[in-house]
């Protein structure tokens, strides 16, 4: 009785193939967009977090200036060396403590040339930053402590510099305030570019001291990079942090930090926070799509029930009872509905599919979404149904059978 | 659903009336009409149009319920049926044969007499095997697979016979079902009918305005104006 049921559907559905393709669009659409959006949704978060995660797991930076405002404004306050030996002594929830002073620089290697910057810093920060350093070695103690000219560089210094050559031994000249001849001793693994398309491969690392004295010209510390010691001891960490740079830098109570601690989480939260509300945006648009199509298997389906009249007074007089007649109507609706779920999802996963190629996101369909799709499609087809279906139930088979 | 009672008595109309409209628009379909019909019976109920004849058709098909008195089917009150009953009834009693055939649209020939033991959940080999013997008895075993605009009127009506009697209902009415066909092909049917009635022993009422159609049954009942004028016993035997 079901197969029947539901092969007599088919057969209707497909009698008027395009017809019934038509009254699904708005399904299609509705679960197409719901499908595009949470994929692309799910493939940016994504993104971000294997972002973030590259940089550092619980990294904060420390930045001088107004937060609103930034370093760029020069009249800030730059940090020294002893307060990052007082934060690394002080505030327990701190694990490691990187100084970093950035300088950019011009770097040549005979005739070639490229403009890049140097960060200045301890090995700490490669552990921090997660950099490896798959071709040669980090600075010795010896290195960081006499400021000796060495140094690691990124994958796209390298391309521009050497080509084909070997760097790690080779020298360099960096060229900023001053010039200096400087060793290349290390080569940083390729990391490419962040979701928003920054080369993360274009710096060189150098012993802080180095760059202070033979290139900057100066003591400063331009920004601190630190890591708590657990996810959970992030909030500690800031605390702990401000209040010790607040005491260092003599802010006095009623005024505000001359510096900030940017959190790396919070920054993820905020984009997760974004893709939701545009998760939400589209989802209320694209349920308004799948109301729509839901009112066009309806509409079609009263067309359908009028056209039927008679086969449905046949049914009634060789003893359909009504509940045969409603399931019937049903049944097609529902199949209709879910017909053009399945499309949407088709239309959904293909559209995402080449969307996050063309984005560079990682292409992420979520089941959960396309069940959800699925099923949905389903309860709108039940909805929007059943009052067509009631219809064809209720008729009067006399009646029926007389219809022209 | 079971029906029981008076084993020989298949229909009691007992003072039918069927009324539509009110007041000075009322009209009498039915007014107060008895007859009785034993099982095995082949009756013709004839009538101008407007007799009535139809109006009792639609009740003794439990397709419309009367106004005024009863109808008792193997005794049972039809009038106190709700809805769903007297589809019930019909499903598992009654078979029909139409003046416009009422075949399904695009289904094959097989499938429209499948189709009443779709309803009575008969397993899908068991309404295979009776539907082909059903095209078997009106002739039809060659035309299994055709679907019904396949058919010509003649083979479409035997068609819709065969539906009717697949599932060996205790009473076929036939509404005109030679009022579509020319004459060659109304006098095939009538023969089919008249042949199931003395050989399967199946009840059959039907309904005609035309004399020579009504000769095949074994019994006349002619309706004028709401009532029955006469109700004769011809033995059927005129052809």
């Amino acid at each position: 009785m079901f197969f029947s049921t539901v092969f007599i559907a088919m057969r209707e559905i497909r009698a008027n193939l395009m017809r019934s393709i038509l009254t699904t669009l708005g399904i299609i659409i509705g679960v197409g967009a719901v499908i595009i959006v949470v994929s692309l949704g799910n493939g940016a978060t994504q993104q971000v977090q294997n972002d973030l995660s590259e940089l550092g797991n619980n990294l904060l930076a420390l930045v001088p200036g107004d937060q609103n405002q930034g370093s760029a404004n020069r009249l800030v306050q730059m940090f020294t060396e002893d307060d990052v030996d007082a934060i690394r002594e002080q505030v327990p929830s701190v694990l490691m403590v990187a100084p970093v002073l950035t300088q950019v620089v011009m770097a040549v290697n005979g005739n070639e040339n490229y403009g890049s910057s140097v960060r200045g810093t301890t090995n700490d920060y490669f552990a921090i930053r997660n950099l490896d350093v798959v071709r040669g070695r980090t600075f010795t103690a010896g290195e960081l402590r006499s400021g000796r000219p060495v140094c690691v560089i990124g994958e796209t210094v390298r391309r521009e510099l050497f080509g084909v050559q070997d760097p790690v031994g080779a020298e360099i000249r960096l060229s900023a305030n001053s010039e200096v001849n400087c060793e290349v001793i290390g080569l940083l693994e390729e990391k490419g570019a962040d979701t928003f398309g920054n080369d993360q491969d274009d710096f060189m690392v150098a012993p802080l001291a180095m760059v202070q004295r033979r290139l900057a010209g100066n003591r400063d510390v331009t920004l601190v990079f630190m890591n708590a010691v657990s996810d959970e001891a992030r909030e500690d960490a800031i605390e702990g942090v401000t209040q010790l740079m607040r005491e260092r830098r003599r802010v006095r109570d009623d005024q505000d930090s001359d510096f900030f601690i940017q959190d790396l989480k919070e920054v993820q939260a905020q984009i997760a926070q974004v893709t939701g509300i545009m998760t939400i945006f589209v989802s209320a648009i694209a349920g308004i799509s799948l109301l729509v199509g839901g009112i066009g298997v309806m509409n079609i389906m009263l067309v359908s029930v009028t056209e039927r009249t008679r086969e449905i007074g046949i049914r009634l007089a060789i003893g359909a009872q009504e509940m045969d007649v409603l399931i019937q109507f049903l049944v097609e609706a529902i199949l209709l509905s879910i017909m053009g779920g399945i499309i949407g999802v088709a239309v959904g996963v293909g559209v995402s599919y080449l969307a996050a190629g063309a984005l560079g996101f990682p292409f992420l369909v979520s089941q959960e979404a396309v069940i959800i799709a699925v099923v949905f499609s389903g309860i709108i087809g039940i909805a929007f149904g059943f009052f067509p279906a009631f219809r064809a139930a209720r008729l009067d088979p006399i009646e029926a059978l007389r219809y022209e | 659903m079971s029906v029981t009672g008076n084993e020989q008595r298949l229909i009691e109309f007992a003072n039918v009336s069927k009324f539509y409209g009110e007041g000075e628009a009322e009209v009498r379909a039915l007014d107060g009409v008895s007859f009785t019909v034993d099982d095995g019976e082949f009756v013709a109920v004839m009538g101008s149009s407007g007799s009535g004849k139809s109006t009792s058709m639609n009740i003794l098909g439990c397709l419309d319920a009367p106004t005024g008195g009863n109808y008792f089917f193997r005794g049972v009150d039809v009038g106190t049926l709700t809805r769903n009953q007297r589809a019930l009834l019909r499903r598992h009693y009654l078979g029909f044969v139409f003046q416009g055939f009422n075949l399904l649209k695009r289904t094959s020939a097989l499938s429209n007499v499948e189709l009443p033991m779709v309803y009575r959940r008969t397993s899908a080999r068991k309404r295979r095997k009776t539907a082909l013997a059903a095209l078997d008895a009106v002739g039809l075993s060659d035309r299994v697979h055709h679907s019904s605009s396949e058919l010509s009127g003649g083979q479409q009506q035997r068609v819709a016979i065969a539906r009717a009697i697949a599932t060996e209902p205790a009473l076929l009415l036939a509404d005109e079902p030679t009022g579509n066909l020319d004459s060659e092909r109304s006098h095939e049917i009538m023969q089919l009918l008249r042949r199931l009635n003395e050989e399967e022993g199946i009840t059959i009422l039907l309904v005609t305005h035309e004399e020579d159609m009504a000769s095949y049954a074994k019994r006349q009942i002619v309706f004028k104006d709401g009532h029955i004028t006469s109700d004769t016993f011809s033995g059927g035997g005129s052809r």
